[in-house]
């Protein structure tokens, strides 16, 4: 076995290179993947054998992890066409956006100084339904349109989408902890 | 990490935090986020007519470093001209908080909403000096 180390993560699992996927199909492709590389089958191998089907399964685990997440697929494809997304780095987001997320951290602080779980679980509806949106243009940016500047900006705007859920998820814990 | 002696003075006693009213003579407005971290930061500068920055105010959801770097550039700005303004530079600020590799990105924003705010201003009130350009704006 030749572990072609070059070619992609779609290439890698037999999937067309895409934003628009099947996750079944890549369930599917990457069981049948780990099935042929898993090191186990590899106990009775040599020593270099089995050294190149454990990279072989770190590849597989790798692509499989990066083109599961919406938002990690769409930077990766994005890199395939040489784009960076330029989230370490670009700080100007459109303003009505960062007003938004200035007024969902605010909102994420009034629920906690009033412990109000019902206002963040609603305030998680209305992020949830936002990404949702950014997704299925995401996959409109990324697919027909080739707009790949709206792509690596719709990658940075899910970025604080994933963190304010997170400040979210923390904050609910916290008030569940405390409650009993 | 060990956050230093004056990043914590600024978290815990951050100067000029609040807004403008949106319609107050020469008031503008420079907001950045960062998506890595999703910090963001808005920056209000308030500038009299004679183009010194009179006063400036924050609003800065993020980590400690962020904060700080923010109250820190309210605080430098006020009694500068835009140009100086919007010379200051992240370096000086991560100098000055001693921020540490990982947290310089906060001071980056803080120069970017100050240079964001500076844009806005000429943008409301035309290049140069205050005055003339605010006659021009009413």
């Amino acid at each position: 076995m030749n572990p072609e180390f070059s070619r992609n993560h779609f290439e890698l699992l037999g999937l067309p290179v895409a934003f628009a996927i099947d996750p079944a199909a890549l369930d599917d492709a990457y069981r049948e993947l780990q099935g042929r590389v898993h090191p186990d089958r590899f106990a009775a191998a040599g020593e270099a054998e089995r050294r190149v089907a454990m990279q072989w399964a770190t590849r597989a685990n790798e692509a499989y992890r990066t083109l599961r997440n919406p938002v990690d697929r769409a930077r990766y494809l994005l890199g395939l066409r040489g784009f960076d997304t330029g989230e370490e780095s670009n700080t100007a987001m459109p303003p009505d956006f960062l007003m938004q997320q200035m007024e969902w951290r605010e909102s994420v602080e009034e629920a906690r100084s009033s412990r109000d779980p019902a206002a963040l679980e609603a305030l998680r509806r209305e992020i949830d339904a936002s990404r949702a949106e950014m997704h299925a243009r995401l996959a409109r940016a990324l697919g027909g349109e080739r707009n790949y500047d709206a792509g690596c900006s719709l990658v940075r705007k899910l970025r604080f989408l994933d963190k304010i859920e997170a400040e979210i998820d923390e904050v609910l814990e916290t008030m569940a902890g405390s409650a009993g | 990490m060990a956050y230093s002696d004056k990043v914590i003075d600024h978290y815990e006693n951050p100067r000029n935090v609040g807004s403008f009213t949106k319609d107050e003579e020469g008031v503008a407005t420079g907001m950045v986020g960062a998506p890595a971290c999703g910090d963001v930061m808005k920056l209000q500068i308030k500038v009299g007519a004679d183009g010194v920055i009179e006063d400036a105010k924050f609003k800065t959801y993020g980590c400690g470093s962020a904060i700080a770097s923010s109250s820190l550039v309210t605080e430098w700005v006020k009694g500068k001209t835009l140009e100086e303004a919007a010379g200051i530079r992240n370096t000086q600020i991560a100098e000055e908080l001693a921020l540490p590799p990982v947290k310089i990105h906060c001071s980056i924003l803080a120069e970017d909403a100050i240079k964001a705010a500076v844009a806005d201003y000429r943008k409301k009130y035309g290049e140069g000096d205050a005055d003339p350009a605010r006659k021009a704006a009413d």
